[in-house]
């Protein structure tokens, strides 16, 4: 093994601020999709739970499509197909005008892939509480969303925080898929920082010790909240 | 976008995206393997009563997980060839990062299982006066893994849909050599449709699959 190891890449300019950069933008790639996800996320997972048939459809659709295409394809399509099938108006758009295009189509990429996977936590989660509370609440004249915003969803949310965690932690390491449409984030910036110094191995230890950190520390607060929303007397799901 | 589209080059490039496919297939194939081999053992030592094994499990696992797949593979990439000191292709490079990685999660499966096989079975093993390695052997593994195989497989097909990722090192599978041609010929439209249209047809197949299976083997 001869490799010069040379830790004060690190700590040198412009490479520190590499690091430093990628993390950041790491951070608004994950956080940005992850609004997308467990918002959009929800109301399909909600429609895959309701007696309407097209309802039920369009949701199961959604899933299973999002969920058997790998996501690097998909991150293709949004970026470089997308803007060729859609109008000619919109995508001049797409391709002149979108505001920071990269970072753009990386968050809705990974928000609708992974609005997917938080559709299904929902669903098991509203499926976990049993057909009791909805008649219950249906019998007492909650209408239809009434049963859904004070009955069932509540009591769903706070059984599927641990799931729910470990998908956040995921769209956080997915966000470093980023890099194949050109989102300088964490792990692109390492590699940059290998091409430039072939100092690889340091940049590498700081991405690992970082998003080591960004599990962490998220796993720590996901540990309080858990405690606090649990719903006494039902196990919550597990984490995947 | 000038002259339309023309799917003929897909039709054009079938023996060179084959190849491709194989080396997914082969990656997949040999990455699951891997996979379910370090993941049996990681589990064992999880649930070992020597805490430092335990101890080990669990670190790797945690470790493992809070990393993405890329930055993983690039260690690798980079790792692999240093260590032995000559390159060996990125090939074995990635196979070693997917084994690796892949490890972390089966073991997570895999211990599920294991613990879900009742404390009831490993003391009537004990009582019938097997030893330790006999009660996972004949007891408890051939349960617990009828009762993950669904599972194991569904993880799979996440690994499948994960090989894509080589792409980031070049290595030849089914979606560089698309990729290829989609900036040779100037196809991505058609290449990259095509290549989302593959994909998701056989993990769809693989999931309807997976879901006739758990209906019928269930315990």
């Amino acid at each position: 093994m001869n490799y010069n190891w040379n830790w004060g890449v690190l700590t040198q300019e412009p490479y520190y601020d590499w690091i430093l950069s990628g993390f950041g933008w790491t951070l608004a790639t994950g956080s940005a999709a992850w609004l997308i996800a467990i918002s959009l996320g929800s109301v399909i997972g909600v429609m895959r739970t309701t007696d309407i048939p097209i309802l039920r459809t369009i949701g199961t659709v959604y899933v299973e499509i999002f969920r058997n295409i790998p996501l690097l394809v998909q991150m293709f399509l949004w970026y470089f197909v997308l803007p060729e099938i859609v109008p000619r108006d919109s995508g001049m758009w797409l391709k002149r005008e979108l505001p920071m295009p990269e970072y753009s189509t990386a968050v809705v990429c990974l928000g609708m892939y992974h609005a997917s996977r938080v559709a299904e936590q929902v669903r098991a989660g509203i499926e976990s509480i049993g057909q009791g509370q909805r008649y219950a609440a249906m019998a007492i004249g909650l209408t239809p969303v009434q049963v859904y915003r004070y009955a069932l969803l509540p009591v769903a949310y706070r059984i599927i925080v641990p799931p729910l965690t470990s998908d956040f932690l995921g769209i956080m390491k997915n966000s470093s898929l980023a890099l194949t449409i050109g989102v300088l984030e964490l792990t692109a910036q390492t590699r940059q920082i290998e091409e430039y110094t072939f100092q690889g191995f340091e940049a590498f230890t700081a991405a690992t010790i970082l998003y080591i950190l960004i599990t962490a520390v998220v796993m720590a607060a996901m540990r309080v909240v858990e405690k606090r929303t649990v719903v006494p007397g039902m196990i919550s799901l597990e984490a995947k | 976008m000038s002259g339309g589209f023309d799917w003929n080059v897909i039709f054009k490039h079938i023996p060179f995206l084959w190849e491709g496919m194989q080396v997914t297939f082969l990656l997949t194939f040999l990455a699951i393997l891997g996979g379910i081999l370090g993941g049996t053992l990681l589990a064992l030592c999880r649930l070992s009563k020597f805490s430092s094994l335990a101890w080990f499990g669990g670190s790797y696992v945690n470790f493992f997980r809070s990393m993405p797949l890329i930055l993983v593979i690039f260690w690798f990439y980079f790792l692999v060839p240093m260590l032995l000191g000559r390159p060996v292709g990125s090939f074995y490079s990635v196979l070693i990062a997917f084994t690796l990685f892949e490890a972390a999660y089966y073991c997570e499966i895999i211990r599920a299982g294991i613990s879900s096989i009742g404390q009831g079975q490993v003391q009537a093993a004990k009582a019938i006066g097997l030893t330790y390695q006999q009660s996972m052997r004949y007891i408890v593994l051939p349960q617990a893994f009828r009762n993950m195989v669904p599972i194991l497989l569904t993880q799979g097909i996440i690994l499948f849909q994960d090989t894509s990722l080589v792409y980031v090192v070049g290595l030849k599978d089914f979606l560089v050599t698309a990729d290829i041609v989609a900036n040779r010929d100037n196809r991505l439209i058609e290449m990259y449709s095509t290549v989302a249209f593959v994909y998701f047809v056989l993990c769809l197949l693989g999931s309807l699959g997976v879901r006739r299976l758990q209906r019928k083997y269930a315990l």
